[in-house]
């Protein structure tokens, strides 16, 4: 033990380490954590690609004719699909950790998380053949 | 320090992300994948703006643009925080993210408002 | 099954080094050992300078808390034999300082549950002669999970926000506040309320749920943190009606 150490029962010479900017690239479930977080921005994305359906529609047929030729090309179709896997990521995370943040009480009794996931994916089966049938209506 | 609105946004933050998981998927496979790839026919011009016309649709349309938007703005910005560790930028990344979502709510609510 | 197993032990003696070095000590595997058992061989056996804390060997003091293999677990329920083949990586739990080898420094935890008053409040305390607070199977059952907290500290290791955020006051300050918002004896939610809406609480947390991964009790305090930001949403909801709440 040297003799140079300078400090008293009350400031510890502690070693402090800093996290790495690379933090998230660590172990697996941190990086899922921040892909999670990340299907934020195609959700994002494809609200605006919402917008740009409706803008094509009110400027008439036309417009809406290239609006689906420009949807059929290479390019979208590939980022439609990256952004579906994201999107579809960012739905069942959200349904399977919904019972941790809602805590459902019948009579006092908290429900079984299976029953909070089960009606999540209920309506999500529900809602979108509704969606499918409205919008493909003859 | 006011009151605090953070409890404001995340509310904002959790019906744009109910509204998306639930809603997105089918909207996203059948209006980038299915008929662009030609699984199934695209709904005629007519049948889609006779839809657009109606003020339920309207409304749901805003719903599921305008939270999203939120939800992803409430969300990036902690993102960027923490994945990058710039929270000293925080006044820049909050201009932005929610600036961005406010922007689009806006342009969302001018066009469903002006449909012919 | 292998005669002996290596361990690679984080060491920092302060009074020599800047930073922490890993050393490898050899020892004996047994099928029924578990790390802490392993620590204690070294300690007895090899090198009598190594450092750690432990006390019940049973999961329930909460002091043995060590990361192995990158992981943060309570040494002495990791089998040996879960992390064959060696060396197997020990090293104390991350975001606390180190005092030495594998002892950290646990003193901002304890600040942080003392804010949040993880105690039984009351408006006005009832005449002992009234008799005890009474309490349902139902109403114990509400909080029941949250009590279960030893304060090991595995939570907050395994918390990046806490890394990258020390103010934050974590996942197991939090728990605990829940334990007693939760229970019906307790009429303290309203005074607990500042502190964790408050900017060091409920909000810096972004739900990476590692917490709960980890935690050795299921005490879940993901789940709580979550619960709670709703519980302070709709508070902020109700301070907006005139006769609301303030």
């Amino acid at each position: 033990m040297s003799l140079g150490a300078h400090y008293t029962p009350y400031h510890p010479k502690w070693y402090r380490r800093r996290v790495s900017v690379w933090w998230w690239l660590q172990t697996w479930s941190y990086t899922r954590f921040v892909l999670r977080e990340l299907t934020s921005v195609f959700v994002a994305l494809f609200a605006v690609v919402l917008l740009w359906h409706i803008w094509a529609l009110e400027l008439g047929p036309e417009a809406y004719a290239r609006l689906l030729v420009r949807l059929g090309t290479p390019l979208f179709v590939v980022l439609h699909g990256v952004a579906f896997v994201f999107v579809l990521f960012h739905s069942i995370t959200w349904f399977n950790l919904a019972p941790k943040a809602m805590v459902v009480r019948l009579r006092g009794k908290r429900m079984p998380d299976w029953v909070v996931v089960g009606s999540n994916y209920a309506a999500w089966l529900v809602l979108s053949l509704a969606v499918a049938v409205i919008l493909l209506r003859r | 320090m006011g009151r605090p609105i953070t409890p404001f946004l995340w509310l904002l933050f959790s019906v744009g992300g109910t509204v998306s998981a639930l809603l997105f998927p089918v909207h996203l496979f059948l209006t980038g994948l299915a008929i662009p790839l030609g699984w199934i026919d695209p709904p005629r011009y007519e049948a889609l703006i006779g839809l657009l016309r109606h003020p339920i649709t309207r409304l749901y349309l805003f719903v599921i643009i305008a939270f999203p938007l939120v939800h992803w703005a409430h969300r990036f910005r902690y993102t960027l925080y923490d994945g990058l560790q710039i929270k000293h930028l925080t006044a820049l990344i909050v201009v932005f993210c929610y600036g961005a979502a406010l922007v689009g709510s806006a342009a969302a609510a001018y066009l469903l408002w002006n449909i012919p | 099954m292998p005669a002996t197993v290596a361990l690679a032990v984080a060491r920092y003696r302060p009074e020599e080094e800047p930073a922490p070095t890993l050393q490898t000590y050899e020892v004996p595997f047994r099928e029924d050992w578990v790390v802490l058992d392993a620590l204690n061989y070294i300690k007895d056996r090899l090198d009598g300078s190594l450092s750690f804390r432990w006390s019940c060997r049973m999961g329930v003091c909460g002091s043995c808390g060590m990361k192995v293999n990158g992981t943060p677990v309570l040494t002495c329920a990791a089998f040996l034999s879960e992390h064959l083949p060696g060396p197997i990586r020990v090293e104390p739990l991350d975001y606390f300082p180190v005092v030495r080898d594998l002892v950290v420094d646990l003193s901002d935890f304890m600040r942080k549950l003392k804010k949040v008053k993880p105690w039984i409040l009351r408006e006005e305390e009832k005449p002992l002669a009234e008799g005890e607070y009474r309490q349902t199977p139902d109403q114990l059952d509400a909080y029941k999970q949250f009590s279960m907290c030893i304060n090991c500290m595995l939570c907050y290791s395994a918390c990046p926000i806490y890394g990258l955020e020390p103010s934050f006051i974590g996942p197991a300050a939090i728990a605990l506040a829940q334990r007693y918002n939760m229970d019906s004896r307790d009429q303290g939610a309203r005074e607990r309320l500042e502190i964790l809406s408050g900017y060091d609480g409920i909000w810096q947390c972004t739900f990476v749920g590692e917490c709960t991964k980890v935690c050795p009790k299921n005490v879940d305090p993901a789940g709580a943190i979550q619960q709670y930001k709703l519980t302070s949403a709709v508070h902020w909801l109700k301070t907006l009606l005139p006769w609301g709440a303030r």
